[in-house]
């Protein structure tokens, strides 16, 4: 478990790394079209290749890790954060505050977000910056996509509620604030950790799939679900391993939060 | 004919042919046809009076054995061919055709196949000669008028099973909704090949509903489909490479076009409306876009850089005296110039300083105009100008185009599936609503849109086909000139064939790989 985590620190540290030194390890920027050479191979002037408008790979790769590396994980933090507070309330007090909570709750998984989303774009204006359209489309992700980790946060909670430690700490009068900071939050922690970690992959892949709607990033700021876009299609797919870089990436940056979420667990 | 003689000796009969559309035909009246899957069902079961040759672009006989047109486009006579039925048995004759064209042309039917008949107001008299004979007069010449007939589905006055009943090589025989449709052959089709054989023939063809072309390519490969009528060219690249049967039938008569709101109740700025409005900014751009790149590029050397109005391709229309548009980033900044716009570093202001930026709106999930956007993004950097390129569903697209005229820019197609731009009236015309870049004006807004509205008018009421293009080539000159749709392309028509296919002539028109369907063959039994 000890070399696991070594490994996980090494990794996450190597990308931070790599995500704040983008401009400096880059050969061209992410929007340099290269036209005399598109969908080239790697060479030592394109490490990965360019893609199908002569733009850099590596490039594209370096500067999309840090669009989705910084946003996804403000947006899971976010949406974590609003799940433990309504399924936190919901769980500590019960009765008619856990039943509203729990009917906010059913409406946020029942609303059909796909028209919401649409119609969001469509009164967003057009002139907006690459940047501040993939800000709000994480900021909209992170705003919707608390409801289900708030299901599970409020059952948690609940069954903390029964037990026989926080029944000995409430009968040594403990209550509220203290109550909450030195028995649910510690005993949540898991779960709630559990919650954003399973959050940052999943909004990478839905501002990926908003794309389709108009929303996400857009052209020509890479992200890494724009760069997962191009493995969608199975006929044209060469067999170029360069190009499943990005999805490696992502499955190496997701498992080693996964390896060091697994040792906090053990040690909760 | 000598090809027919060929398939019979090379080709099995039978068997049954299969391709995919991608959704599901929205009507079965061949008079209601709009959308592409309705008219593929009624290309394959429609019996028609006259049919355009897709290679040759000549109108043949079809139903009508001759006809003779009077009056310049006023008046035309069809003699049928005699002993004809319907699919269901019932006996073909002149008052059919009197019977299709007076229901073609209700006012209450709403029919578009009709509005194109439409010269000027008042009735069409379709007047039964005799069994073999009908005459039909329209109120004003009608432009184009024999090809028109190309899409007109001959119905039965008769038949109890109504627009069913069909005189084409196929009739509908099953359908699930969603999955499939299948057509089976007509046993009272009229046509004989060379050696006196009866066609179609194949016994039937099955059109599966299939949204997915990346899917759809798939089954190709699998042998699960025959034809594709349409292959983007990243399909065309992998199924070439895996040796698979592909052809480029060369540029087709589609363009991909550019163009900015020039509506003035828009709710742009004043001084955006203007730089839209001004000739010079929009030629400026044009010149500044690089549709070499594009073609090579974005749609791998299966598109050529578009000229104007009509395609090269289109050979008899095309105005032959229009150049491409030049690549020339230094003519483009001069002709900014001229309309005090100025470079200052890498920015290019107006006259008032405003910087010079506006977004190009185009459809969600269209790779290649997402493509050509960016590209058109990273070309009009050069000159100075930030552009945001910005992707909406088609829906909000449209109430954008079409209502509250809040884009600035926008990068769309156009599917020219008529050869005759007589089609374009509805686009062309300063009153109608798909003249995109100001639609439904009262009076044209400028001087060349008023010479464009007389022309198109009279182009439309002419039945001299020399005359008419003449009008046409004028037209395209003002259209080259002012650029109110920037064309970027006219992409190549990309078809996919299975070898099994026989006879196959694949054309640049629609329907590109099936237009002889009757003389298609399956060399085995599939």
């Amino acid at each position: 478990m000890k070399t696991m985590r070594i490994v996980a620190i090494t990794v996450l540290c190597l990308t931070a790394l790599t995500i704040l030194g983008a401009s400096y390890l880059a050969p061209a920027g992410y929007e340099q079209q290269f036209r005399e050479t598109p969908q080239a191979g790697p060479s030592a002037h394109h490490p990965l290749g360019t893609d199908d408008l002569g733009r850099d790979r590596w490039a594209r790769l370096l500067y999309g890790m840090r669009v989705s590396l910084t946003l996804a994980p403000l947006a899971a933090l976010f949406t974590t954060v609003l799940a433990g507070l309504v399924g936190g309330i919901a769980g500590y007090y019960g009765g008619w505050t856990e039943r509203c909570c729990k009917l906010l709750i059913d409406l946020f998984l029942s609303v059909p977000w796909l028209f919401l989303l649409i119609t969001v774009r469509a009164v967003l204006p057009l002139n907006v910056s690459p940047e501040a359209s993939v800000t709000v489309t994480f900021a909209l992700l992170g705003l919707l996509g608390w409801a289900a980790s708030a299901r599970v946060i409020c059952t948690g909670a609940k069954d903390l509620m029964k037990s026989e430690f926080v029944w000995q700490a409430r009968a040594q009068g403990f209550s509220g604030f203290k109550l909450v900071r030195l028995h649910l939050l510690p005993n949540l922690r898991g779960a709630l950790l559990a919650q954003f970690w399973i959050s940052i992959p999943v909004f990478i892949i839905a501002e990926a799939n908003l794309g389709a709607l108009g929303l996400g990033v857009a052209e020509p700021l890479p992200s890494l679900g724009s760069l997962l876009r191009e493995l969608q299609d199975v006929v044209t797919l060469r067999p170029e391993p360069w190009r499943l870089l990005p999805l490696a990436v992502l499955i190496v940056v997701i498992s080693s939060f996964q390896a060091l979420l697994n040792k906090q667990e053990v040690r909760a | 004919m000598a090809l027919m003689g060929v398939v019979s000796v090379f080709a099995q009969d039978g068997g049954e042919l299969r391709f995919c559309l991608r959704s599901e035909p929205k009507t079965f009246n061949p008079l209601l046809v709009e959308d592409e899957a309705s008219e593929t069902i009624r290309y394959l079961t429609g019996g028609v009076l006259v049919r355009v040759n897709r290679v040759t672009l000549k109108a043949e006989p079809e139903l009508a054995a001759s006809w003779k047109v009077f009056e310049g486009g006023k008046r035309i006579r069809f003699k049928l061919r005699e002993g004809l039925k319907y699919s269901d048995g019932t006996p073909f004759s002149a008052a059919d055709v009197a019977y299709t064209m007076e229901q073609l042309m209700d006012p209450a039917l709403h029919s578009s196949t009709g509005d194109a008949f439409r010269s000027a107001e008042g009735k069409l008299v379709a007047q039964v000669i005799s069994l073999s004979v009908v005459e039909i007069s329209f109120p004003a010449p009608v432009a184009n008028l024999v090809n028109l007939f190309d899409t007109v589905a001959i119905l039965s006055a008769k038949s109890p099973q109504k627009e069913m009943a069909v005189l084409g090589p196929f009739y509908m025989a099953e359908r699930k909704a969603g999955s499939y449709l299948l057509l089976k052959r007509n046993p009272n089709y009229w046509k004989k090949d060379a050696a006196g054989k009866q066609l179609p023939y194949l016994d039937s063809v099955r059109i599966d509903i299939e949204q997915n072309p990346e899917i759809e390519a798939l089954r190709f490969q699998r042998g699960e489909v025959h034809l594709i009528n349409t292959v983007s060219p990243a399909i065309f690249e992998k199924l070439s490479a895996d040796n698979a049967s592909v052809r480029d039938a060369g540029a087709s008569t589609d363009t991909e076009q550019l163009w900015f709101n020039q509506v003035p109740g828009s709710p742009l700025p004043a001084y955006k409306k203007a730089w839209f409005t001004s000739t010079n900014f929009r030629r400026a751009v044009s010149e500044a876009i690089n549709r070499g790149d594009l073609a090579r590029i974005v749609y791998r050397g299966h598109a050529v850089p578009a000229i104007g109005i009509i395609s090269p391709s289109n050979k008899f229309w095309f105005n032959s005296g229009l150049k491409p548009h030049p690549y020339d980033t230094a003519s483009a900044l001069r002709r900014l110039q001229q309309d005090g716009f100025r470079l200052q570093g890498d920015t290019l202001r107006d006259r008032a300083g405003n910087a010079v930026e506006f977004s190009i709106v185009t459809n969600a999930g269209n790779r290649t105009r997402e493509s050509m956007a960016t590209m058109i993004q990273q070309d009009l950097r050069k000159i100075g100008i930030k552009v945001n390129v910005v992707t909406l569903d088609f829906n909000s697209l449209l109430e954008r185009m079409t209502q509250s005229y809040n884009y600035e820019a926008c990068l769309l197609g156009f599917q020219n599936a008529e050869l005759d731009p007589n089609s374009q009236m509805a686009v062309w015309l300063s009153s109608a609503d798909n003249h995109q870049w100001n639609p439904k004006q009262t009076s044209p807004a400028t001087a060349w849109e008023g010479e464009i509205d007389k022309l198109m008018r009279a182009q439309a009421a002419s039945g001299d086909e020399h005359k008419r293009k003449q009008y046409w080539d004028r037209v395209q000159q003002i259209a080259w000139e002012q650029e109110p749709f920037i064309y970027l392309i006219n992409k190549d028509a990309l078809v996919a064939i299975a070898p099994a296919v026989k006879n196959a002539a694949p054309s640049v028109f629609r329907p590109q790989t099936y237009w002889n369907v009757e003389t298609l063959a399956l060399t085995q039994a599939h």
